[in-house]
């Protein structure tokens, strides 16, 4: 067992070092560099740029060295722990990111558990009742959340909270706490934000969710066990959490490898619309000015998130399926 | 099949019918026997004739959209004080969820069936599923019931019954499991065993093993045993007394001579006819019913039978359902062939001899 972790993990640092070339190669791909854009941006305001200052720039940041040097400089600074400085910003990317991460994953892990606490239920229940009046209805319910794209149903929700309820939706504070430092107060109302965020994120994932389990667990419910389960006298309730759902939660700890990344950055269109300061805008504008450094550490540290997750479900499937951890 | 005893179980007219999309399935049309104490019934006929069913049906364990729809399952209990007082409960009348039916599953009736690839938890421990089923009737903690599981093992002769009850299913060969199946199905000392075609996923060597366990079994625990199967072999191993299912329907029952002595019905004739025969020349082709089962949305009009029936008679078999009818010794047919006024076509028919042994009784 230890073996096939190491294995596992090796494995995962070779996958990592392959993602840092690719995600530095990917920002690399379109055409001209960000002094280009940043020329661009200063003549469109009426402020000519000459040939020297341009050069000037480009040897600052290394950006008229071939690739293989710019992608060692670059992983030399990475390995040490510095993401390098975000040219539009003109500030350490950590900085730029440090504060927008933990907002992220505040606001994912609130979607992630809005996600499974109505999930997992209704999962369970519309398996159970197959083709119930209340399985048709969870079913409807579920579709229409994967089919609606989430900016929509994030401006539905914006409307709704506007014109019904008269709030401010939109951002993860009130205005009053923007600019605060942490503050009790502040927390409470970050709170009070989460729960719309939480929704409009989660809803697909719910949708799918209820869908996956709902699948695994009629595949479950038709095997000899349950028969034989509930032969011993087993009540309902208890028989069907102790052996089909145990079994069809199985297949959900695999999915863990992509809930990582999606933990880390978010969804891009949603955070615009809804105007949340996590990663995903930030990503969108670096990679529209071509500010490599900051695009690269954001790009580069999904592809690590990816790989973790997927090492993490790999161990998770380990401790819960005992069928693998016996055929090391 | 005379038995003076009253039977632990009398099954009467079971009807159990699936409401499917398609159309109504009648899986068990009918049916009825008597199970004794002590004694083996085997039940048998080909795949589809709703042997599992009439069997999942007395534990009241038949997935939806399956009903019980009319008839009666009698289970005839001794009162635990000592007063010799026989309780009778009426399983088909019972919840299929409820307290009654669940005291009844595994305390009162066992199972064992064919599958012992999946009938246990791929992720639980042998042990783990062995020690709830017996703490959902008993009240033992956890180290008493962990000792009684390893006595279940030892008496259905597993080896090394610790170390196997912290095993996985999939460690274990399939012998084993089935084993370790019966153990779990005796857990609380069942008065009947129901065994749904229990060897046959099972090698051949495994197969005697494992119906010798049973018979042992039987003899130190006086449990009345329902065997499943379409392999008439087992059946003239085990059985006291046999059930032969044709669509839904009991076509013919008697005592195991009598079945495989003196069969009565076409279809069980025609089932041995098909026996594999040490003495008879090789090369020649094995004889077999023609046709194949109908399908269920289809069913034959009449006797179910008659289609593949090669003494079927037009305008009687295609019309009508025979009754059920009782020889003196208690066999029992459903065929008209054996029903007072049916006059074969081609004049052959039954001896007269014959005919006067048969006399109506439904």
């Amino acid at each position: 067992m230890l073996g096939y972790i190491i294995r596992r993990a090796m494995f995962s640092l070779v996958t990592i070092f392959l993602v840092s070339i690719l995600s530095f190669a990917i920002i690399q791909l379109p055409p001209g560099d960000y002094v280009d854009s940043y020329i661009a941006q200063l003549q469109a305001t009426g402020t000519p740029v000459s040939e020297a200052e341009a050069e000037n720039l480009r040897a600052r940041y290394g950006l008229d060295e071939p690739f293989v040097v710019q992608y060692g400089l670059w992983m030399r600074q990475v390995l040490r722990g510095n993401l390098g400085t975000s040219m539009q910003w003109q500030r350490p990317v950590r900085e730029v990111i440090g504060d927008r991460l933990a907002l992220t994953v505040v606001v994912s892990l609130a979607a992630l558990v809005f996600t499974w606490m109505i999930a997992l239920p209704i999962g369970i229940f519309s398996a159970v009742r197959q083709y119930s009046i209340a399985d048709y209805i969870a079913t409807t319910i579920g579709f229409m959340g994967l089919a609606v794209p989430n900016f929509l149903f994030a401006l539905v929700i914006m409307y709704i909270g506007w014109s019904v309820f008269g709030l401010n939706v939109g951002g993860l504070f009130s205005a009053e706490y923007e600019l605060q430092g942490w503050s009790f107060g502040k927390f409470v109302n970050l709170l009070t934000h989460l729960p719309v965020p939480a929704i409009v994120l989660g809803t697909a994932a719910t949708a799918q969710g209820i869908r996956v389990l709902r699948n695994n667990l009629l595949d479950e419910l038709r095997k000899p066990y349950v028969v034989t389960a509930r032969a011993k006298g087993l009540s309902e309730t208890r028989l069907i959490l102790k052996y089909p759902v145990r079994v069809a939660l199985n297949p959900l700890a695999s999915t863990i490898g992509y809930m990582l990344p999606f933990i880390v950055s978010g969804s891009v269109i949603v955070s615009i619309v809804l105007s949340l300061p996590t990663v995903g805008p930030v990503l969108l504008t670096s990679l529209v000015s071509q500010d490599m450094f900051l695009a690269g550490a954001i790009v580069l540290l999904l592809g690590v998130m990816t790989i973790i997750g997927t090492f993490l479900s790999d161990m998770i499937l380990l401790l819960i399926d005992p069928r693998i951890r016996m055929e090391e | 099949m005379a038995n003076e005893e009253t039977p632990l179980l009398s099954v009467r007219d079971l009807q159990t019918h699936f409401y499917t999309d398609e159309g109504l399935v009648r899986a068990v049309d009918g049916v009825s026997f008597d199970i004794h104490r002590g004694k083996t019934l085997g039940i048998v006929g080909e795949s589809g004739c709703g042997k599992s069913v009439t069997a999942r049906s007395l534990m009241r364990i038949i997935d939806p959209p399956g009903r019980i729809i009319g008839g009666s399952i009698l289970l005839r209990q001794e009162r635990n004080d000592g007063s010799g007082q026989i309780d009778e409960i009426e399983i088909a009348e019972l919840s299929d969820t409820g307290q009654d039916i669940r005291n009844i599953r595994g305390e009162v009736i066992g199972l064992v069936f064919q599958e012992p690839m999946t009938s246990f938890s791929p992720v639980h421990t042998i042990g783990n599923q062995i020690v709830e089923a017996i703490q959902l009737h008993r009240s033992m903690d956890d180290r008493q019931a962990r000792e009684r599981a390893v006595e279940l093992l030892t008496m259905v002769g597993v080896s090394r019954p610790e170390e196997r009850l912290d095993e996985l299913p999939f460690q274990m060969s399939g012998g084993l499991r089935q084993r370790a199946m019966i153990a779990m199905a005796l857990a609380c000392e069942p008065d009947l065993l129901i065994a749904d075609e229990p060897t046959t996923a099972l090698d051949v060597t495994t197969q005697s093993q494992i119906l010798e366990l049973m018979q042992d079994l039987q003899e130190q625990t006086g449990m009345a045993i329902m065997l499943i199967t379409h392999n008439l072999g087992v059946i003239a191993e085990m059985a006291d007394d046999v059930v032969v299912m044709y669509l839904g329907q009991v076509v013919e029952k008697g005592t195991v001579d009598e079945i495989f002595y003196a069969p009565k019905h076409p279809y069980t004739k025609a089932l041995l006819r098909s026996i594999p025969n040490i003495y008879q020349p090789s090369r020649v082709e094995l004889p077999t019913i023609t046709g194949s089962i109908p399908h269920p949305y289809n069913r034959p009009s009449g006797c179910p039978f008659h289609p593949r029936c090669p003494d079927y008679m037009p305008g009687t078999c295609d019309v009508d359902q025979p009754q059920t009818v009782t020889s003196k010794t208690g066999q029992e047919v459903r065929c008209f062939l054996y029903t007072e006024g049916a006059v074969r076509v081609d004049g052959s028919g039954n001896s007269e001899k014959e005919e006067r042994q048969w006399s109506h009784t439904s």
